[in-house]
Parts: structure tokens; C-alpha cells; sequence
């Protein structure tokens, strides 16, 4: 069995806006959603810059029973979710009469995780911990509290795969629906922003110090890139079978047409050329596309130095001479980790529905490898019906995600 | 302290952290079938009774209680 797997909702909730039209805007606008964070350099970071959301309030919305397991991180994916299902018209009579799966990308918890732990060394009794303690600081506390929350009875599961985890979520529920598995699945991406999560990656060296210019910092591509910025919030996708959503008399946004992945085998946290390559041809040869029918890339690439560069080198290894327009949308949000294959695959379909191509942000300079690519640094105005989007993470998993028009 | 203002101390934390209505918040309700708080939720009761009037409760103790009256007076018992 093989069905057509098309996405008929989305909603965001990311430092570009808390909502698909103000992100389309920011995208189209070229605006930075990156800050300077005065309360990490306090507790010792190297670069206090980050993306920025704010704090959802879902005090009137949610009862207290269904925020207490919360962490806030799947508060942004409840944000996120509801609006891909609003826009899906998916609601509690569909949810209850078809097995509707959760496949969502997290690959952390770590400030409700402090918390609980700190508040039991303090107080000498587990107890203190408070009953949502163990459901936030769960790795699955994402897909525990949304499945519980809309009552969903397909698929049920996080998928971890550091910043490959929200791709990889993408093309999982597309596999499942394309093999005739589950007709429904919620899909997408969260990623916590704190003071927490992300210490210890400062602390090996990844990150930006331009800190005196935080709408620079994140220049994917460009000479003189000098590392990544955190970010964060969710991103949801409702991915169903073609049928499906004909028979809701659903409307249709695009198509998933395509999933590839690979692992490098190789270093930890350095990347190589030859994984990613290996993606993005799985991806090809799985969907019988050529590279010469894709007219937008939207890179994986994070403004680190070497991560940047074998991406490069791998995209232009498998399109050739001729490569598409390729841009990075974290020049633009900074690095979304876990929830970023879910956030950039909103992004570009959000740019193909409009007709346009955000501008790679301070791509000021090419370095001997990203000329060999077409990047532009201001805005594009262009159509295109088919694009492809890599997600790479530690350990080396690598994703690949084609994604056409409807 | 007296069962006044025991009573008037924890109905104040339980309307404000379980949300619950103030009506409901009498001597004789039962904490679990009126109140409707499970046995997560009494988790939580004990870290409210513990910092509203700073002392060392037993959780298992504390699961045991039928009723708001019952709470106050096991709170009183331990001050």
C-alpha cells in the first residue's frame, strides 16, 4: 500500500511570531527573533544571546488538572497544536471516531528536571517534588500530555534524535500514513528555551559570542560566522492520507513527497560530508524526485564553521553545478534544535504558498565552500511547487524531508 | 491557632491552586469525591499545608483524610 501523505494544518509558536501570519510576515520582513539573555551571562554562559518566545498563558484555557503535567515547552506545543488542528477542522468528534497519532520531536526537559531535583535536595522529601514533577521531566512530556489532553488513540510517541528530532517526527508519521498504518498523525517539534537546557552546550564552544550585535550572530553560510544561537518553541503539522482529507472535504496545503535519513557513524558532535550527502540522495532515490524539480533548499545550516561548510559541500556534491536557491531560516530565528525540522518545513511552506524566499540573513561574504551555492542574502520573490529541508543533529543523524505544493 | 483560622488559610490555597469554588469548601465536603482531588493532586496538598503554616506533614497521613474538617484538625494537631 502506498497513499499520498499531505499536510492539511499548521501552527507555530516560535520567536518569529505566535501565530502563521505574523511568522509569514517576519519571514517576508527579513526580522531577527534573536536576544541578548542578561540573566545567562549572570550564571556563566560564554554568549548570553538566544531566540526568544514568550511565556504562553493558559490559565483561562486549560483546567489545572491538564496544565500541571505541563513543562513550559509543551505549553508552546499545545499553542502550536491547537492551531494546526483548528486549521485542519480537526476536532473532539474526529479525534474520538478515528485513531488519531502524536509523532513529536523533544530531545530534552531540562528545567522542570532541575526543579523537581532541586526542590527535593532543599525540602529532604521526594514528595516536594509536586505531582507533575515526574510527567514534565519525562522525555516524552510532549507527547504524554497532548495525547492525554485530545483524547488521541493511534500512535503515541517522542522521538528523540537531538536536532534532527522534528524531521524525523515528519517523515515517521509520513511513512505510517503512506503505508496504509494511520491516516491521522499530529507531528512536529518543541524545543525549551531557559537557562538550563542549553548551559552545557555553551559550555563546549558552540555558540556565538557576538553578543554585541544579536541580529548578526546567526549568519549561516557567511565568512565569518563564529557559531550557533539557541532557540526554541513548537511547531505542529497535521499529516494525513489523501483520502482522508478529501473526505473531510479538508483543505489541502501541501505534500509530503519525500523522507531520506542516514547516520554518519562518525563524531559525535562534528559533522562529515558524506552522512548528510547520503540523506539527501536516500531522499531522492525514495520518492523517484530529481534534485533538477527542487526550487528552494532550506539548509540545515546553523552558522557553525564546520557544519556549515560540509553541508555545503554534500549539496553540492548531490544538485551539481546548478544548485537551487538554499537558505537558512535560522539566520533569521537561531537554532530551534529539536523543534527545527518541524519549524523549517512550516517556514518554506509558508514561503511556497506565498511566493517567496526569505533572505538569508547576514550571508554578507561566501567562504571558498558556500559560493558553490545560490544563497541569496535579500529577499526572493519567486515561485516554486517543491522544496527540500535537512535537519542534522548530534551523533550524527541526518534527515531529509521534500515537501511540494498542492 | 484556632480551626477558624486554619479553615480560612487553607481554603484560601486550595481556591487559589486547584481552582476550586469557594462554595465548595465547606467542613463536611470530602476532599476526594467533592473536591474531586486525586491522588496526584493530594501531592500537591501536602507541599500547600506544609509552606502555608511551615510544618513536616506524612504524605500517607495525609491521603488517609476524608474531609476538609479532618484536614483542619490534623493540621492543628501538628502546629
Amino acid at each position: 500500500m502506498s497513499r499520498k501523505v499531505v499536510i492539511t494544518g499548521m501552527g507555530i509558536y516560535s520567536c518569529l511570531g505566535t501565530g502563521l501570519e505574523e511568522v509569514k510576515d517576519s519571514l517576508w520582513n527579513g526580522k531577527s527573533g534573536i536576544i541578548y539573555d542578561p540573566e545567562r551571562k549572570a550564571m556563566g554562559y560564554r554568549s548570553a544571546l538566544t531566540g526568544y518566545v514568550p511565556e504562553p498563558d493558559l490559565k483561562n484555557v486549560l483546567s489545572r488538572t491538564q496544565r500541571v503535567f505541563m513543562p513550559t515547552h509543551a505549553a508552546y506545543a499545545y499553542v502550536a497544536t491547537d492551531q494546526a488542528l483548528k486549521q485542519a477542522g480537526i476536532d473532539a468528534d474526529f479525534m474520538e471516531n478515528n485513531p488519531v497519532g502524536i509523532l513529536y520531536g523533544g530531545d530534552s526537559t531540562a528545567e522542570p528536571t532541575y526543579q523537581a531535583i532541586s526542590t527535593v535536595l532543599e525540602k529532604g522529601d521526594t514528595v516536594r517534588a509536586g505531582s507533575g514533577a515526574i510527567f514534565k521531566s519525562m522525555n516524552s512530556t510532549v507527547t504524554m500530555n497532548l495525547s492525554c489532553l485530545y483524547k488521541l488513540r493511534g500512535i503515541n510517541m517522542t522521538v528523540s534524535a537531538a536536532c534532527a528530532s522534528g524531521s524525523h517526527a515528519i517523515g515517521l508519521g509520513y511513512l505510517l500514513i503512506k503505508d496504509g498504518l494511520q491516516d491521522c498523525v499530529i507531528c512536529g517539534g518543541a524545543q525549551e528555551i531557559n537557562r538550563y537546557v542549553v548551559a552545557s552546550f555553551d559550555g563546549i564552544g558552540a555558540f556565538s559570542v557576538r553578543e554585541n550585535e544579536p541580529s548578526k550572530a546567526s549568519r549561516p553560510f557567511d565568512r565569518d560566522r563564529d557559531g550557533l544561537v539557541p532557540s526554541g518553541g513548537a511547531a505542529t503539522l497535521v499529516l494525513e492520507s489523501e483520502e482522508s482529507a478529501l473526505k473531510r472535504g479538508a483543505n489541502i496545503i501541501a505534500e509530503v513527497v519525500g523522507y531520506g535519513f542516514s547516520s554518519n557513524g562518525d563524531h559525535i558532535s562534528t559533522p562529515n560530508v558524506d552522512g548528510p550527502a547520503q540523506s539527501l540522495e536516500n531522499c531522492f532515490r525514495n520518492s523517484g524526485i530529481d534534485p533538477s524539480q527542487i526550487g528552494y533548499v532550506n539548509a540545515h545550516a546553523t552558522s557553525t564553521v564546520v557544519g556549515d561548510k560540509n553541508e555545503a559541500l554534500a549539496i553540492a556534491r548531490v544538485f551539481g553545478k546548478n544548485t537551487p536557491f538554499v537558505t537558512s531560516t535560522k539566520s533569521q530565528t537561531g537554532h530551534e534544535m529539536w523543534m527545527a525540522g518541524a519549524s523549517e518545513a512550516i517556514y518554506s511552506i509558508l514561503m511556497m504558498k506565498n511566493g517567496f524566499i526569505a533572505p538569508n540573513l547576514n550571508f554578507d561574504n561566501p567562504d571558498a565552500d558556500t559560493a558553490l551555492l545560490n544563497i541569496p542574502s535579500k529577499r526572493v520573490e519567486t515561485k516554486f511547487d517543491m522544496f527540500l529541508s535537512n535537519s542534522f543533529g548530534f551523533g550524527g543523524t541526518n534527515s531529509t524531508l521534500i515537501i511540494k505544493n498542492y | 491557632m484556632t480551626i477558624e483560622e486554619i479553615s480560612e488559610k487553607v481554603n484560601t490555597s486550595l481556591a487559589e491552586e486547584f481552582e476550586i469554588e469557594q462554595s465548595l469548601l465547606t467542613p463536611d465536603a470530602n476532599i476526594k469525591t467533592t473536591l474531586k482531588l486525586d491522588s496526584l493532586s493530594i501531592i500537591d496538598l501536602v507541599a500547600i499545608v506544609e509552606d502555608t503554616f511551615s510544618i513536616k506533614t506524612d504524605a500517607q497521613e495525609i491521603k488517609k483524610i476524608a474531609t476538609l474538617g479532618d484536614l483542619y484538625s490534623y493540621i492543628q494537631s501538628k502546629l
